[in-house]
């Protein structure tokens, strides 16, 4: 069977998109399911990053465009938000104007990015990426009456995401439980978190399938004949540059308020870029579904990992060597064997090679 | 014979490669409801001077006309919008897109749609429909889902000329369209070809070497020798003439040699 945008269904592809509608789910109940600090705080590291791989996904699996300037937009937004909630004090204002200035801020940098350099040769641009986000990096440890340098910014953010806030009270007054959940501040701002992530997401989805979508992927497989039928690849490149760099924007904006604090390494490192590198090469790049299944896999990773080889070092004790080499210590040893193995045996990340996989029904 | 105004026209189009003039002064204009043969040795700069006149390459000096309109500095795109359509000598299609995704692609460049991004293409009936309207003429209607890189080399050179005719241009340039192609399937594309021809609005640009192609096909002649044009006219005269049987013959003996 085929739909009408011409993509072939497999079961592979129904694998993956019933995974992907099993992680929506996991994480629309994640206070409730999960129900401590660390777990829901995992939960929402792995939406912003679904948005932000996918945002990425946009460039460099849709339409072919090497950047590693993503974290610097991302931070844009993040200390748009920051900057003006330390400044204004919390309230609903500042993440607004954080928002559209962190996405102001960004379009004007994506915009002479992509017209200076979108036309030379893919390694030239992405060296500029690089150079451009190396300044903005420095500019923020620096600029540190501002940017705090790097000790980063906290602040407070909204009232209603104060732990204290009560959403929902019982007949004494007290915050009301539902399913051992209190209904508090806390549970408002992971909401805000996941609806503003599913949003951007759906967005972005339905941006790929969209004509302009489909212009990117012949950009990709044919840059040359994809001008010559008529299209101005310049100019589609641009745009999806400033598109791509205003949703990293937005969010970091919703991080910087999930977080109430942004530093460098939350917002701007380029141990962020590597992260989202990963995620979209495990995931399967130009494919929307790839950005959640490396964003939730690499997440669990630097989490749990560590527990993990914990509990499977005790287990092993008195066995010879094996502990040692399941010593929590060597958890980023295990997480680059498992990332070995992965891209030798998913050599399109796994989405994409799963996609593939199974009879054409 | 009275001849119409040129569709297409080139003056003293030059470019160079270093030292090496490519394309050297060559003017000739093109008419609507002819189609000329562009014939020449290996070498000879007939795929340069099509990329001078579609864009992919830029004119030393010269200049390239489009009904009377200035085209030489424009981008390729731009003259793919001032309806300069280009078929490509090696297969040049969008390899993992299926074949009706790939001429979905030039009917909706064509449409001026390509800026769309709030609705799924799917919901553009009309486009998907003109690009089954075009695979149905090329015969590709039942590989249709199959991805462009999947195709026998002879279904690619078809899918090539649908992309061209998907476009629907006004001046159609074919580089070696049936090259590599065997026995059964060259007709197809030859019909394609005289199917575009018998409609007086459109000009045809063909470079080919088989004779009897040319032979069946061609309104008008042109001979490119090293970047220059040597010849041009009726395709009787210009074949018996003594000054092609040197370049052709000439180049054969080397070869030979």
């Amino acid at each position: 069977m085929t739909n009408q945008t011409g993509t072939r269904t497999t079961t592979g592809t129904l694998i993956v998109k019933g995974t992907v509608a099993l992680i929506a789910a996991l994480l629309l109940f994640a206070p409730f399911l999960f129900q401590d600090v660390r777990s829901l705080e995992v939960a929402a590291r792995i939406c912003i990053f679904i948005v932000l791989v996918a945002s990425f996904d946009l460039l460099i699996g849709y339409t072919g465009i090497v950047s590693f300037a993503h974290t610097m937009f991302f931070g844009f937004g993040a200390y748009g938000a920051a900057i003006l909630l330390k400044q204004m004090g919390p309230g609903w204002t500042p993440v607004l104007l954080g928002a559209v200035a962190g996405v102001a801020v960004s379009i004007v940098f994506a915009v002479a990015i992509g017209l200076l350099s979108l036309r030379v040769k893919a390694i030239f641009f992405a060296m500029i990426t690089l150079a451009a986000a190396s300044v903005v990096l420095v500019l923020a440890s620096q600029l540190s009456h501002l940017t705090g340098g790097e000790d980063g910014i906290t602040y407070k953010a909204p009232d209603l995401f104060k732990p204290a806030t009560k959403l929902l009270t019982d007949a004494d007054g007290k915050v009301l439980k539902v399913f051992g959940v209190r209904m508090n501040g806390k549970l408002a701002a992971y909401y805000f978190v996941f609806a503003s992530c599913l949003v951007l997401f759906l967005v972005m989805l339905r941006f790929t399938v969209s004509p302009v979508g489909t212009v990117l992927k012949a950009i990709r497989e044919n840059e040359a004949r994809a001008e010559a039928i008529g299209y101005r690849v310049v100019a589609y490149r641009t745009f999806v540059f400033c598109l791509s760099a205003a949703i990293a924007s937005l969010a970091g904006t919703v991080y910087a308020v999930w977080l109430k604090y942004t530093g460098p390494d939350t917002a701007l490192s380029f141990a962020i870029m590597i992260d989202i590198l990963l995620m979209v090469v495990i995931g399967g790049m130009g494919t929307m579904w790839g950005a959640v299944i490396g964003a939730v896999l690499l997440t669990l990773a630097q989490y749990y990992l560590r527990d993990l080889m914990g509990a499977a070092s005790a287990a092993l004790e008195g066995v010879p060597i094996l502990p040692e080499l399941t010593a929590p210590d060597r958890w980023l040893f295990w997480l680059g064997i498992i990332f070995i193995l992965l891209v030798y045996f998913f050599p399109k990340g796994i989405a994409g090679t799963a996609m593939e996989k199974g009879a054409r029904s | 014979m009275i001849m119409s105004v040129p569709s297409l026209s080139t003056r003293e189009l030059t470019i160079r490669f270093g030292g090496h003039v490519a394309v050297n002064a060559v003017s000739c204009d093109f008419h609507p409801g002819e189609l000329t043969v562009i014939v020449g040795p290996n070498g000879a700069g007939k795929t340069t001077y099509f990329n001078l006149i579609s864009g992919q390459l830029t004119a030393s000096s010269g200049i390239v006309t489009k009904d009377g309109t200035d085209i030489t500095r424009l981008s390729p795109s731009a003259r793919a919008g001032q309806g300069i359509g280009r078929a490509f000598q090696l297969t040049n299609l969008f390899p993992q897109l299926t074949v009706l995704e790939n001429i979905r692609l030039a009917v909706q460049a064509r449409a001026g749609q390509g800026w769309r991004m709030f609705r799924p293409v799917s919901q553009f009936r009309g486009l998907t429909e003109k690009a089954e309207h075009y695979l149905e003429r090329t015969r590709l209607t039942a590989l249709a889902h199959q991805t462009a890189a999947n195709l026998p080399h002879g279904d690619q050179r078809k899918l090539e000329v649908a992309l061209l005719m998907a476009m629907e241009p006004d001046i159609y340039m074919f580089d070696e369209p049936t090259a590599g192609m065997s026995l059964d399937h060259a007709p197809d594309v030859l019909d394609l070809i005289a199917g575009i021809k018998s409609d007086p609005t459109k000009t045809v640009l063909l470079v080919e070497h088989k004779m009897d192609v040319v032979r069946a096909l061609a309104d008008r002649i042109i001979v490119l020798h090293n970047g220059e044009l040597l010849a041009d006219g009726d395709p009787a005269e210009v074949m018996s003439s003594q000054i092609v049987r040197d370049v052709y013959l000439g180049n054969a003996t080397e070869e030979t040699a």
